[in-house]
This record gives structure tokens, sequence and C-alpha cells, in this order.
């Protein structure tokens, strides 16, 4: 099997790079060691491709050191440039690249296969498949990043669109199995393959709302890792089977733990669109109790010096502001002063699990002051004052009382308990979900109405001056 | 070459791994792992780069370059993103 010492030592180098992915990610799962395993992923990144170089018969290396060059700076370029509130966008975008990618080795084995290279059936099939996962993920990973970085704003359905996708998809299975069935198909077939996976992955991507992009993010991620994975075996890459493997399965399980998170099923997410929720919206503005109260910054700054805890609850607005910082600051203000302060994340507050959590990070926040939902749930009993910034659905109390609440189910943050509640928020608008927020109206409730870093930073003002 | 019944059986195990590793993940690193599975499958470069090795015609030449490109994108990219979400991670103790 193995002919000579070239395929020896690559084939060895592939085996100890899987490993350290998998050693990587591993580590990167617990917060103590986590730095660790990114750089150990990353050395065995480095050792497999300077392994490929040493592939028999590597023609074109020219090209492929102009390519990497090429590739390699704007990526690194930006990654180091993008501030940590547009992070989930850019992971949309390198993981969009990833599908391409997988979809372009794709396309160079079908075409030298239609050129006379012909691959088995079972090959071809693999080629075809991770072809179409690559490509959807691939466009559909770029319109995410569009809507993330605001370059869409609307969320597109229109009429039939579900059926005009299903005819789509099935229009592209079939073109696929030709490609499969007859082997050496005209060039011609086959862009028109890609052409018809690229428009599909648009068009299901573009009906999804803000809210869900998380989920198809995490989604696309599993898709692109299945996509290398199936070009591993076309190319009998053991390297490329087993990482893209592992993330597809990593992947496909982040993908159904946030979809839980959100009560939403995937099927829902992805067939829906959020769009469907705002028709509701005026019927639940009818049978809300109370006003909306508002509240001046030296008087909520007050009420929180003087408390015993304190917990925040930060959303996206937080993120949109810039907040983080100010936030910090007044934390340790109020830690001076002997309150206990707690930080409160739901696990889709922001634009994906966790994003929060790396904007406070940033600032300098101790993760051990953070707290999950189920951590912390219990302790807004106890607490004086919830200071909400920035979030609006997952505090909504609707989610436990409205069975007709489009985010019926959803598990929130029990906020609605804290004796009092402090919401920083720019106006009166709905969340993403286009659902009133009860929460804003209800007796222990008060509104700080501005931007959200310019109120940290009076908060932080009024209680200093105490 | 890897015949078809091995290739499955690493395919299994691999998707057992990936599942597992994942499984005890707390809800503060699910950004930061989402990133660094993103730049793991980023090994398409490797792919990529033999997809283009043995390219001959000019539109394969072609379909490759772009292949390594953006390959080369995801995995660079993936890599700096996910060490900067990392980097901040701290405890109040003070240490990392």
């Amino acid at each position: 099997m193995i002919d000579n010492w070239q395929t020896f030592l690559i084939e060895g180098i592939y085996f100890l790079a899987a490993i350290l992915f998998i050693l990587g990610l591993k580590k990167m799962s617990s917060p103590v060691t986590a730095r660790g395993g990114i750089i150990w992923a990353g050395v065995g990144m480095i050792l497999a491709t300077l392994a490929t170089f040493l592939t028999p018969h590597l023609s074109n290396l020219d090209l492929i050191v102009i390519a990497i060059i090429l590739g390699a700076t704007p990526a690194w370029w930006s990654a180091k440039k993008v501030a940590m509130a547009n992070m989930p966008q850019m992971i949309a975008l390198y993981n969009g690249m990833g599908g391409g990618a997988a979809a372009a080795i794709a396309g160079v084995e079908l075409i030298r296969a239609s050129a006379g290279h012909e691959l088995s059936n079972t090959v071809q099939t693999l080629a075809v498949l991770g072809a179409i996962i690559g490509t959807i993920s691939f466009s559909g990973s770029i319109i995410a990043f569009a809507k993330l970085q605001g370059l869409i704003k609307k969320s597109l359905l229109f009429n039939k669109q579900q059926i005009i996708n299903l005819g789509l998809f099935v229009f592209l299975l079939v073109l696929g199995a030709v490609i499969v069935y007859i082997g050496s198909v005209p060039v011609i077939v086959i862009i028109l393959f890609f052409l018809v996976a690229l428009v599909f992955g648009v068009l299901v991507t573009v009906p999804i709302g803000g809210a869900d992009m998380p989920v198809v993010i995490s989604l696309f991620n599993a898709l692109t890792g299945l996509a290398v994975a199936f070009e591993g075996f076309v190319l009998s890459n053991a390297a490329m089977i087993i990482a893209g493997t592992v993330v597809g399965a990593a992947g496909t399980l982040l993908t159904q733990l946030m979809a839980r998170a959100m009560n939403r099923p995937i099927s829902n997410v992805l067939f829906s669109g959020f769009g469907a929720a705002e028709g509701q919206e005026a019927s639940d503005n009818a049978g809300i109790e109370g006003s909306l109260k508002p509240i001046d910054a030296t008087d909520a700054a007050i009420m929180m010096a003087y408390a015993e805890q304190v917990i925040i609850v930060p959303g996206y607005g937080m993120a949109v502001a810039q907040a983080q910082h100010k936030i910090w600051e007044l934390t340790r203000a109020l830690i001076e002063r002997d309150v206990r302060v707690k930080f409160a994340i739901h696990p889709v507050a922001g634009r994906m699990p966790g994003h929060m959590n790396v904007l406070l990070a940033e600032a300098g926040v101790p993760y051990d002051i953070i707290f999950d939902l189920e951590e912390i749930n219990a302790e807004f009993e106890q607490s004086d004052v919830a200071l909400v910034i920035g979030a609006n659905d997952v505090v909504n109390p609707i989610a436990r009382t409205d069975p007709n609440s489009p985010i019926y189910g959803m598990p929130i943050l029990s906020v609605d308990k804290a004796k009092n509640v402090v919401v920083i928020k720019r106006g009166k608008g709905t969340g993403f979900s286009g659902v009133e927020n009860h929460l804003f109206y209800a007796d222990n409730t008060r509104m700080l109405y501005g931007d959200g870093q310019k109120m940290a930073g009076e908060l932080l003002q009024g209680i200093k001056e105490l | 070459m890897i015949e078809g019944l091995v290739a499955l059986y690493i395919f299994m195990l691999a998707a057992f791994v990936g599942y597992e590793v994942i499984a005890k993940v707390p809800v503060i690193l699910h950004t930061p792992l989402m990133s660094g599975s993103n730049f793991i499958h980023g090994i398409v470069l490797v792919g990529a780069m033999i997809a283009l090795g043995h390219a001959d015609t000019n539109l394969e030449k072609a379909i490759g370059f772009i292949g390594v490109m953006l390959a080369t994108g995801n995995a660079v990219g993936g890599y700096f993103v996910t060490e900067r979400m990392l980097e901040m991670f701290k405890t109040s103790k003070g240490d990392k």
C-alpha cells in the first residue's frame, strides 16, 4: 500500500495532524485550556499543509504558492482588524470560503472525470454530494454574512418560495444523478449544476431572519465539515475525512444545542422564516397591563449602589452600542461598594451562543462572574436590581405565559422576578421576534431610554458621585 | 487508497469523536468553539492543493486556484479570529 518514503511521511504527518485537531478541539471545550487548543490545531494545520507539498507528481507549484499568499493576506488582515461585535459574520464568511473550496475540489475532479480521468460510481457520488453541500454552504454563508453586516436589510419572502425551493432542489438532485450516472458529461452540465446549487443556497438563506442566523451559521459550519469529508473520500485523504467528519458531527450537535435553546426546531428555522410572526404583532399588544415607566440614570445609579446583589443581563443591544467596556467599569465601581454583581447570559443572547461572553471577555470581565441561564435563574428572586441592557426577547415573560405567542416555550431569564428591573433601551421598538415585551410594562420595571454606552457611562457617573 | 468499508469505519468513528468532544462544552465557549471547528475544516486546503496540483486544463487550474485561495482564507481567517477570541478568557484571579 505504501509505495515509498514520501507517501509514508505524508500519511504519517496527516495522521499526526488528525490527532492534533481532535486534541485541540477537546482542549477548546474548557476555558482554562482553550487557548492551547487552537494552537495545537494550528500546528496540525501547518504540518499538514507543508506535508502536502511533498505529494508525488504535484504540479502547478507556483500557482499553489501564489494562491495561498493571495488567500492568506486578506484573511489575516481582516481577522486581525474586525471588531469583536462583528465576529459572527466573519465566522460565516470564513466558513463560506471553506464550503467554496470543497466545491472547487469537486469541480476540478468532475471536470477531470469528463475529460477522461474516470472515477468510480461511489467516488463520483461523493464528489457530487460534497459539491452540492459545499456550494450551498458557500452561497448561504455569504448571504448570512451580508445580512449580519447589514448589507441586506430585508428578510425576503415571496410567493410560493418553498415550492420554488423544493423544485430547484429536486432539479439539483436530478442534475447530480445525471452526472454520476453518465460519468463524463459535457462541462456545461457541470457548470449548470454548480449554478443551480449556488442559487439554491441563496434562496434558502434569504428569508431567514437575523434572530435565527446563529443556528443557520452553525448549520452551514457543520455542512462545510461534511462537504470536506466527502471530498476527502474523493481524494482518499484521511486527514480531510477525519477533520471534516469531526467538524460535521460537532457542528450538528452545536446546531441542535442552539436550536433547543431558542425552542425552535431546525426545520422551523429553515423553512418558515421568522417573518411569519410579524402578522401577530397587533394582537400581542392587546392585554398588556401597566405602562412604560421611565427613570433617570441618577435614580437608577442610587438603586444599584445600595443594592446587595445586582444581575446584569446583556443582549445584542450591548454589542451594537459597544457598551461592554463601560459596563465593566460600572461593575467595578459597584464591586468597590461591596455590591455583588453577576452577569446572566441567555444561550442565544446576541447573534450567537456565547457572543455576549466574547464581548464581556474583551472588556476584561472575568468569566467566573458570568453565569448561564440554568445557573442563575433561581437567583433573580434574591436580587435587588436586574439591569437589562439591550436584551429583549430573551427576558420576555410572555414566553412562559402566552401559548399563542411565537416565542412561547422558549426558556427565558426570569428577570421579572427581581425586586427591581432597570431596562436600558434605545427606543420603544420590539425585539427580533416583533413581540411586545410585557416585562417593560411590569410594576417593578423602570425604563432607562438611551444609547447603551452613554447610559452605562451616566450610571457610572451617578455611582461615583455618591 | 482507502477502501470503501474502511472509509465508512473512519467516518463513523470520527463522527462519534466529534459528538463526544463537544458534548460537555460550557455555553460561554460556544462561539469560540464554532470558530475553532470552522478553522479545523480549513484542512480542505490540503485537498485544494492536491486538486490544483493535478489540474491540467486552464479551466481546471482556474477553479483549483480559486479553491486554494478560498481554503487558505478559511484556515487563516478561522485561526486568527479564534485565537483573538480565546485570548480574552481570563479569571478574576488574574492567571490565564
